[in-house]
């Protein structure tokens, strides 16, 4: 299996998670940045469970289109959501590799596919700002607020929401 | 949770299990002091623990329960249906309080004051109308305790010499105790999370072992395949010492159900008697826990609905007490439990009328159903017949319910009855979820797992041949052995892309649910292999064509197919229509009966067919793999050892290559035969024109237009089992004249399928059904018969009762019976003449079948 972790995130993530660094400053959290179609995301690193490599998916016939399938992560049955299709962007490139986010939800695990995964961020609340009123609906049902950076705006995710979207498909 | 808390909880529930059994026999065997002085320890040990864990209103409760036991004990008091309804009453309300317990670690507010009154009254009422019968004062034996602190070195503080039990029951209890812990010994308690996480481990390793195999198999001479070959029987061993930690006796799921039978006929005011045979039968927890409450429901079903008042039971000429049966064995890799009763049976005309009211069916398409499709009807959702609700049954589960949840697990559900003989329902069940063997496939491709389960056959279908699909209003069919066959494509159900629109081989796996037969088609099949299934997540589980996914050795994930969900999407409409054509075809089928038979090529000479119903599966194994033990070939099969046999006559068996297997299976044994070519599967009137001297042949046939050599499947399990059945030879060519129309009866599908062609090659009209009560149904058809060979053990009506019965009246009354027995003992035997069988002969003796066959036939013709 071809598991890779970003350098810069490994030791991080495997610090936080041990140590809860999070738990003693409330002010200032923990995020793993996460690129998808040039715009940086934010995932709270206590929520991810494994970052990996370009994965076999197996496609899962009548699913919902955010599915992309079935992956295997170290004998366990991951169910695969795709990002991209998720937020309502184009498709990824033909040969543009993924990365898979692990992450738990609800004592079940989902893989997030992203273009590329990047370092770990302590990002204060200071920087915080709320959803722009303008935002597309379908982000702004899955951002829980922006944080002003130097290199660029980054979105808060919210795991549930963003796997929370089989309502929307059994109203549609 | 407190520890100390969970652990009374668990030894709680245990305790009071087994008090519900006991009580109910104690009520049935008042003066059984083992069985009251079980009780009373184990009523005696909860509320002395209450006391210790401060819990005081269960404490209260026990022991004024305890008090009333401890009067019967002492003889004071008669065990009445009263005390022991009032004592379950207390257990009931400790089970409440304890259930309380365990979801809000408290007691829960409230007062027991009426009950504990109740049982206060129940034990001062001085009633000592039986005479004690251990009353006599047992001298109280002083039991010396040398007091521990003695034997240290500063014997301090004045310790007494002597402490004299309290009360007389020390003994008792230190004995009972005694005994327990030599038990608790061997046993340790096992948290069940910890064995599904041994058992999913375990299904991990089995996975990756195989992917090790797969390896190794396309390595040549590799270094690493002595070692592999022994982590691969360890990881077997370890895989089956871990399921059967798994394994729990069937007894647990029915250890409600005495008391429930009890209640119920209290309330109902019906005498009712529940037996249950096979109660030590193992099966997966997992599965026991679901089948656990459709049991319960059915159970009370049958005394509510089944069994009559004892005045209407008097009536009908039946003995005032009903009795429902409980039944459970094993059945090549199933569990086959029955639950039967001896009452009124399904009343056709009052389903009728609730199908009419409920618009279930038209009146002109009720007229046209059996008594068979009409009790499909309780199947469906929202239907009792019950005329009054009572608070037995009508509580909202249905057996629609019992019908999801069984078939939910893989099993299937069946329903026999008589108007006024009973009703048995069988549910054959698989031994475990955990690993199922499943038929890979592959469809625009993407792959997908179809349980072997519901697999019946597979047809390669090509256009222009005899087996091609074509289309009713672009509805696909295929035309499978003179039957229309419902396809279902694949490729349009999971709305696959398929990247090239390139033609493609088709391949059409006949699948079955329960009476509906139909057709996936899919481009592609591959080998069967055993999959863990694991659930699928909860955004994927509305898909209802999936009932999981797993990974296969290759480590890919796959989807698993469910075909009840197949089944369900395509229109299940059908099944009544399917099931009157098969009705129809069985009824009018009787003379010349169609057999399906497989054709294969092996050794010389020409095409040669064995009764595919002998044929537990055909294989295909890499030569390779065979492996000679005792100078004998032998391969390695699902864990064990199954011995090859080659047909009479054919050559040495080539070094490599792939080699076809007929594998014939019987109880736990399998033998596989090895054949050159598998030809066909056809369905031909089965008419043996030479008999056979050789032996290994039964005889020769024209099946699909050519001579054929009809082997003999029983002469090659010999040769693979000595023992599998006596030798025999060759038969005797019988009934010149007319042929003389015989009816068999074994519940041995094996057996049924064996005698089958053999009597028929002795010149014999052979009908075969697997049970009295089918047997019973022909001979209300109208149907004759000039003799009757009828299995002893069967489940259900076995053959003395089924003899008895056709002796007693009816059309049958004067037809010689004989009966077939696996075990014939002299007592056995008397009992046969007793009931009415014309002579009674061993299983496998084929040879004294056919003679008295004859010997019957020909007493007749002197008679005559």
């Amino acid at each position: 299996m071809s598991r890779q972790i970003v350098p810069a995130a490994a030791g991080t993530a495997l610090g936080v998670r041990k140590g809860g660094r999070a738990a003693v400053q409330p002010q200032s959290l923990d995020y793993v940045s996460i690129l998808v179609a040039d715009q940086l995301f934010g995932i709270p690193v206590l929520q991810v469970q494994d970052v990996l490599g370009p994965q076999r998916i197996t496609r899962v016939p009548l699913a919902p289109p955010e599915v992309a399938g079935s992956l295997n992560l170290r004998g366990r049955i991951v169910t695969a959501i795709d990002l991209r299709t998720r937020l309502g962007l184009p498709e990824r490139s033909e040969g543009a590799g993924s990365m898979s986010v692990v992450v738990d939800h609800g004592g079940e695990s989902y893989s997030l596919l992203v273009d590329n995964v990047g370092e770990v961020l302590s990002l204060s609340t200071a920087t915080l700002e709320r959803n722009p009123a303008t935002l597309e609906a379908c982000w702004r049902e899955v951002s829980v607020g922006i944080h002003r950076l130097e290199a660029g705006l980054l979105i808060l995710l919210d795991v549930g929401r963003v796997l929370d979207f089989a309502g929307r498909i059994d109203a549609a | 949770m407190d520890d100390l808390l969970g652990e009374f909880l668990t030894e709680t529930a245990e305790g009071l299990a087994t008090l519900d059994v006991e009580l109910v026999r104690l009520e049935q065997n008042p003066n059984d002091p083992r069985l009251l002085g079980n009780i009373f320890r184990i009523v005696h040990t909860i509320k002395g623990t209450c006391g210790f864990l401060s819990l005081p209103r269960l404490e209260a409760v026990a022991h004024a329960s305890e008090n009333v036991l401890g009067r019967i004990r002492d003889g004071e008091l008669v065990v009445t249906p009263i005390a022991i309804s009032l004592i379950l009453e207390s257990l009931d309300r400790i089970k409440m309080l304890l259930a309380a317990l365990e979801a809000t670690e408290a007691e829960p507010a409230g007062d027991d004051a009426g009950l504990i009154e109740q049982l206060n009254i129940l034990a001062e009422a001085k009633s000592p109308v039986v005479p004690p019968p251990a009353a006599a004062p047992l001298p109280v034996p002083r039991v010396e305790v040398l007091p521990v602190a003695a034997a240290r070195t500063e014997p301090a503080a004045p310790v007494p010499e002597r402490i004299v039990p309290a009360a007389a029951e020390a003994p008792v209890e230190a004995a009972a105790e005694l005994k327990e812990s030599a038990i608790a010994a061997s046993n340790i308690r096992v948290n069940v999370d910890l064995l599904e996480k041994l058992m999913t481990m375990v299904s991990e390793l089995v996975l990756t072992r195989n992917q090790l195999m797969q390896i190794l198999r396309s390595q040549k001479d590799s270094e690493f395949a002595v070692s592999l070959q022994r982590l691969s029987h360890v990881t077997t061993e370890l895989q089956e010492g871990v399921m059967k930690t798994r394994m729990q006796p069937i007894g647990n799921a029915w250890a409600k159900l005495p008391r429930l039978v009890r209640d119920l006929s209290l309330e109902l005011g019906k005498k009712i008697d529940l037996q249950m045979k096979g109660a030590e039968t193992e099966l997966d927890r997992q599965v026991l826990e679901l089948i656990k409450d459709p049991l319960t429901h059915m159970v009370r079903n049958s005394g509510d609905h089944g069994i009559e008042k004892p005045a209407e039971r008097v009536l009908a000429g039946k003995p005032d007490t009903g009795t429902i049966m409980l039944n459970a064995y094993h059945e090549g890799g199933h569990i086959i439990i029955e639950i039967g009763d001896d009452g009124q049976g399904l009343a056709t005309d009052k389903i009728r009328a609730k199908v009419l009211s409920n618009a279930l069916a038209s009146e002109a398409e009720l007229a046209q159903m059996t008594d068979p499709q009409i009790y499909q009807f309780i199947f469906k959702p929202g239907f009792s017949t019950a005329a009054a609700i009572t608070s037995v049954s009508g509580r909202g589960v249905g057996m629609d319910v019992v019908k999801t949840n069984i078939e939910k697990i893989g099993g299937t559900i069946e329903l026999k009855s008589h108007f006024g003989r009973g009703s048995t329902f069988v549910i054959k069940i698989p031994l475990t979820l955990a690993i199922v063997s499943a038929l890979i496939v592959e469809c625009a491709g993407e792959r997908f797992a179809i349980p072997q389960i519901s697999v019946v056959e597979l047809v390669r279908a090509a256009p222009g041949t005899e087996t091609q699909i074509e289309r009713l209003n672009g509805t696909p069919v295929l035309r499978l052995r003179n039957r229309l066959l419902p396809l279902v494509s694949l490729e349009q159900l999971l709305r696959l892309e398929r990247p090239d629109a390139a033609a493609v081989e088709t391949f059409i796996v006949v699948t079955q649910v329960g009476n509906y037969s139909f057709g996936i088609i899919v481009d592609r099949v591959f080998d069967t292999e055993e999959i863990v299934v694991k659930p699928v997540s909860l955004i994927l589980r509305n898909i209802t064509m999936f009932s999981g996914n797993t990974i296969l050795g290759d480590g890919t994930v796959i989807m698993i197919l469910d075909p009840n969900g197949i089944a369900a999407a395509t229109g299940e409409l059908t099944v009544p229509d399917s099931q009157a054509l098969e009705l129809a075809a069985k009824n009018s089928v009787r003379g010349p009966q169609r057999t399906s038979l497989l054709l294969f090529r092996a050794g010389a000479g020409g095409p040669k067919a064995v009764p595919l119903a002998l044929v537990a599966r055909l294989e295909e194994i890499d030569r390779a793999e065979i492996e000679y033990a005792n100078d004998k070939p032998v391969t390695q099969y699902r864990g064990k050892l199954m011995p090859l046999v080659t047909i009479e006559g054919a050559g040495p068996i080539p070094p490599d290559g792939r080699q076809p297997i007929l594998v014939f299976s019987d109880r736990n044994r399998s033998m596989g035969l090895l054949v050159d070519e598998i030809i066909d599967i056809v369905e031909e009137v089965l008419k043996v024109e030479l008999g056979s001297e050789r032996p290994g042949l039964v005889g020769s046939a024209i099946i699909a237009g050519k001579a054929t050599d009809l082997i003999d499947a029983g002469h090659y399990l010999t040769e693979a089992f000595g023992d599998w059945f006596e030798l025999a030879r060759d038969t005797d060519p019988g009934g010149a004249d007319r042929a003389k129309r015989v009816l068999l009866i074994d519940d041995s599908p094996f057996f049924r399928n064996l005698l089958t062609p053999l009597l028929a090659v002795a010149g014999y009209d052979v009908s075969a059904v697997e049970s009295a009560g089918r047997a019973l149904d022909l001979q209300e058809a109208g149907e004759e018969f000039d003799v009757i060979i009828s299995d002893i053990e069967m489940p259900g009506m076995d053959g003395f009762e089924f003899a008895e019965t056709i002796r007693s009246a009816g059309k049958w009354r004067d037809t010689p019976m004989v009966a077939l027995s696996s075990h014939a003992t002299p007592q056995d035997l008397d009992r046969g003449r007793e009931v009415g069988f014309t002579d009674y002969i061993a299983k496998f003796d084929r040879d004294a079948l056919l003679s008295t066959l004859l010997a019957t036939f020909n007493s007749q013709r002197g008679a005559a």
